[in-house]
């Protein structure tokens, strides 16, 4: 076998790129704008740059303050039985394990998954790509609030609430009506949002720009 | 993207480490990335432990959460408490079929399928393996997406105990399995997390790159 990195200088390994998923090696080229380079053996993707890419993931993440700010706010469902009526917003669903002592813990589990990991992501990413975007360098701490937003990544559970709020309702649908309130439509809206946001987000080129600038 | 040799060579086999973190690669032996600041392992041995350790506290805590209640409901004045399995075969009683179907996915197929996968994935890097790394590296892949989606139950108990609050007509609380069943599914999350896929494509799956 070949030992290719005999061959390379040690200045030029920042011209390399190693999927961090099976180690596999390459030469980084970047892929004409808006395609794809993913590991030819198991398919990660390793570099998507997209023209202007910054300025739309900020604005993306901060219409997900936005609207988080209004899902939380805004009655979020409404239950109605034979006169008795309740309404819930966001915040009670997940408080609602508050009241029994262990129960407490999975209140404050249900609020950072649905609300404040997503919303911490979403400021964090703005503190990153913020100058980055202006053409500026990044603040102190940028590389490190980028590594705290990527393992935040598989805790932001805003889509799984949703599909848990369409199960709900059908469980509750048989003993009382249920009135969607406009947080609701805020919500799924974030869910969208959220997933536009960080499919627009290009790992490699971030890094890269962090890099050059600190 | 175009390779670096004449066939796909992991940073490992080039003399190299790689940064999990932001894919820059540097001279083996270097212990931090001068890119990302991450500390640098060209494979973490130790990683074994952590996904073992956090797979059987997943499975001990799965066992609660199937024979505790996961909802109390009252109407009027009957009460009921349901375990997860129960409460979907209600649900399909009730003609939901669709929805008692993603609660016995997401809550029963998913959780048991995770854990045989990742104690499979933690046995087969450590031992010539029949499974082609290509099939494997799959399985890790689903094993992450899906995991997450095992937490639907436990929305949908919080939903329903705060939206079902209806004086003496009805309502709903969370029963004991609701927080067992989170805490399965938070370390069955971190198990996965925690293994290091790379060891799949060492010595083109044949067993454990120790040097
Ligand atoms: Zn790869």
């Amino acid at each position: 076998m070949s030992n290719p990195a005999a061959e390379i200088p040690d200045d030029g390994l920042d011209e390399m790129i190693a999927c961090p998923q099976c180690d596999a090696l390459y030469h980084a080229r970047m892929p004409p704008d808006g395609r794809r380079a993913t590991c030819r053996r198991c398919h990660t993707v390793l570099i998507a740059p997209r023209q202007g890419a910054y300025a739309r993931v900020i604005a993306l993440a901060l219409t997900v303050m936005v609207l988080m700010i209004g899902a939380t706010t805004f009655p979020f469902l409404a239950v109605n039985v034979a006169g008795f009526s309740n309404r819930a917003s966001v915040l009670d669903s997940a408080l609602a394990f508050v009241d029994g002592g262990l129960m407490a813990s999975l209140a404050v589990l249900v609020v950072a998954f649905i609300i404040m990991v997503p919303v911490l992501r979403a400021a964090l990413v703005i503190y990153v790509l913020g100058p980055l975007a202006l053409g500026r360098a990044p603040l102190r701490g940028a590389r490190k609030a980028f590594k705290v937003s990527e393992d935040l990544r598989p805790w932001s559970m805003a889509e799984i609430f949703i599909i848990g709020v369409a199960v709900a309702l059908t469980k509750v649908s048989d003993l009382a009506s249920v009135e969607f309130g406009p947080a609701f439509w805020m919500f799924a809206g974030l869910v969208v949002v959220i997933v536009l946001k960080d499919g627009a987000m290009d790992r490699w080129s971030i890094w890269k720009s962090l890099d050059s600038g600190s | 993207m175009e390779i670096a040799g004449q066939r796909i060579v992991s940073a490992r086999e080039t003399g190299l480490v790689a940064c999990r973190r932001c894919a820059r690669v540097w001279p083996m032996g270097r212990r931090t990335c001068g890119r990302c600041g991450s500390a640098l392992r060209s494979r973490d041995w130790g990683s074994l432990q952590r996904v073992w350790a956090w797979l059987t506290v997943g499975i001990i805590c799965y066992i609660p959460a199937n024979l505790f209640p996961m909802l109390k409901t009252r109407v009027l004045f009957s009460e009921s408490e349901d375990t997860i399995v129960a409460g979907a075969i209600e649900l399909a009683l009730n003609g939901n079929i669709g929805v008692a179907m993603i609660i016995l996915i997401a809550s029963v197929a998913i959780p048991i399928g995770k854990f045989v996968a990742i104690g499979y994935l933690a046995i087969s890097v450590a031992r010539p393996e029949r499974l082609r790394p290509a099939q494997r590296h799959r399985l890790y892949h689903i094993v992450e997406f899906i995991g997450r989606w095992s937490m639907i139950d436990v929305f949908v108990v919080a939903i329903l105990s705060a939206l079902v609050q209806l004086n003496f007509a009805a309502s709903i609380n969370p029963g004991p399995a609701a927080i067992t069943f989170a805490l399965s599914v938070i370390f069955t999350m971190l198990a996965a997390i925690s293994f290091d896929p790379r060891m799949i494509w060492d010595r083109d799956g044949q067993g454990p790159d120790r040097q």
